[in-house]
């Protein structure tokens, strides 16, 4: 058996038990020691489902105070056990340890995939107006005060008919 | 009448016959979908009421979906432990699945290519598999479902993250696009670690057989993405797509190394195989996998003429413990299990010709 770390035969073979959920995790010797895992209590399901530091991280931000998800319940410390959230609303609660994270573990840190057909529009608005705001900031920053009036009507056109619309 | 999985589900035979582009090398193409009900704690968190709720909503939604038209639907807690095992050994549910209770539930449309998973560890894991290399079609398919499904129920979704999923590894488009690959010919050249090596230094994953932390039985690997968030589904697909066909090229190269340099140790290989399984009273799923596994490298050689790929393929899923017990009809155990193994294999390999080696290309 290999160490799921790196590729030396694994020796040590931990098991922990979260909410009634096996997780069995192969180490080696260098790679056990590295995590702590000699002294269990001190090791954490997160920083080896996402990543090496993970678990400092969720613990280190906050700044010193305990987050806990106002929809669920779930606390910084189930996070860092389990390296899982409680629901939906927790990538709010969680989103500062969260950030750095996610850029670890992903491609970049913003979605660029599907969404649902209802949200596309107003996601495409919202992404519009985001973008005539900067352009907005920039044209004033360069002086350029016709363009910036421009778009701040065009801005003035977007809030109209966005009030306009009618409620789903 | 409910009716019984047993009585649903495509037989082994018939299992066995599916075919698709570059079957020799790749088994099969699938795509899962990790999606979560709004304002509702993801399963793990969530109490026994609203894991049921869940089901209660989900089941009936996916149900009346045009691609399900004809299903089976039902519950974790009504399946028995050896029908549970026989969707795992089908690839249909995930080995975590398979342990679930009351809350967690599947819906598996009629020819098996279609299947949703309630309450894993999302509340809906949606996967669409086909044989053979279809990664481009199964996508195109699942996101079509997907949509359709989206319209009955509330996803959880943020704008700047995506898909909102359990684990955070899933987050954004929620999107796992895996091959599963028969590489034998790798393996005999030792050449698969390094192959393995290339493909997780692009970021992908390679496993075993029933996926996370299982061995390669059988000489087959799966190949999927590990990055779901900051691309889109389409460009990840087709990156695998890609990785893919690369390592069906160095398969294929490896077989006809194999071939040119190292005939008789592959006709050995595959001489013992048929030997072993034709000739043995007790085996071992894992020894009979990887017997299988030589032959069926034989057969795409066209190295046992008789032999047909399809009917290897049947045997890779009935020599399964679950499967081998359905056969029977009744409960084995594992000592058992190895002498009706053998059993099975004796009487499907009984006048099956050795090995013919192909004739000399001439040179003139």
């Amino acid at each position: 058996m290999k160490c799921s770390q790196c590729e030396s035969p694994a020796t040590v073979h931990l098991t922990e038990i979260i909410d009634g959920k096996t997780k069995k995790i192969d180490l080696c010797e260098s790679c056990a020691k590295e995590k702590g895992v000699t002294d269990p209590s001190g090791f954490a399901l997160a920083d080896l489902l996402l990543g090496l530091g993970a678990s400092s991280e969720i613990e280190s931000s906050g700044e010193g105070k305990q987050l806990v998800c106002g929809a669920c319940g779930f606390t910084q410390a189930d996070f860092k056990k389990s390296g899982r959230l409680g629901c939906p609303e927790c990538y709010s609660t969680f989103a500062d340890p969260l950030e750095a994270m996610l850029k670890q573990m992903h491609k970049d840190t913003l979605h660029r995939g599907k969404v649902p057909a209802h949200l596309k529009e107003q996601r495409e608005r919202g992404m519009k107006r985001a973008d005539l705001q900067m352009q907005l900031e920039e044209s004033i920053k360069a002086e350029n005060y016709e363009l910036a009036a421009q778009i701040r009507d065009q801005l003035k056109q977007f809030a109209v008919s966005t009030a306009s619309r009618p409620k789903e | 009448m409910k009716m019984e999985l047993n009585e649903f589900l495509i037989s082994a035979e018939e299992f066995g016959q599916r075919t698709g582009p570059h079957d020799a090398i790749v088994l099969s193409s699938r795509v899962r979908l990790a999606r979560n009900i709004v304002g509702i704690p993801f399963p793990g968190r969530a109490d026994r009421e609203s894991k049921q709720r869940v089901l209660e909503t989900v089941q009936p939604a996916v149900e009346s979906l045009p691609e399900m038209k004809s299903h089976f639907s039902g519950a974790m807690a009504d399946l028995k432990a050896v029908e549970k095992q026989i969707l795992m050994e089908r690839h249909l549910i995930s080995r975590e699945h398979a342990a679930k209770g009351a809350g967690s539930g599947i819906v598996l449309n009629r020819d098996e290519t279609l299947c949703v998973m309630v309450n894993e560890e999302d509340h809906l894991r949606i996967q669409s598999i086909r044989p053979g290399l279809q990664l481009k079609q199964v996508w195109q398919r699942i996101d079509k479902f997907d949509s359709e499904l989206e319209a009955k129920i509330g996803y959880a979704f943020s704008d700047k993250l995506g898909y909102l999923t359990a684990c955070p590894t899933n987050l954004g488009t929620g999107i796992r696009v895996s091959a599963m690959l028969h590489l034998p010919g790798l393996v005999l050249n030792e050449q698969v670690n390094q192959i393995i090596q290339a493909v997780n230094k692009l970021g992908h994953t390679v496993r075993g057989f029933y996926g996370e932390g299982t061995e390669a039985l059988g000489h087959i690997f799966q190949v999927s993405n590990q990055m779901t968030l900051g691309e889109t589904e389409a460009e990840i697909v087709e990156r695998i797509n890609k990785v893919v066909l690369q390592i069906v090229e160095h398969e294929a190269t490896a077989r006809r190394t194999l071939l040119e340099k190292k005939p008789n140790e592959l006709f050995n290989h595959v001489g013992r195989a048929l030997g072993v399984t034709a000739h043995a009273h007790i085996i071992s799923s894992k020894e009979a996998m990887n017997l299988l596994s030589l032959l069926r490298l034989g057969i795409s050689m066209n190295l046992m003429p008789g032999l047909e790929r399809s009917s290897l393929d049947e045997l890779f899923l009935l020599i399964q413990p679950a499967h081998l017990q359905q056969t029977c009809g009744e409960k084995l155990a594992s000592e058992q299990r190895d002498l009706v193994r053998a059993g099975l294999l004796r009487k499907r390999m009984k006048g099956v010709k050795g090995v013919k080696p192909p004739p000399e290309p001439s040179d003139a």
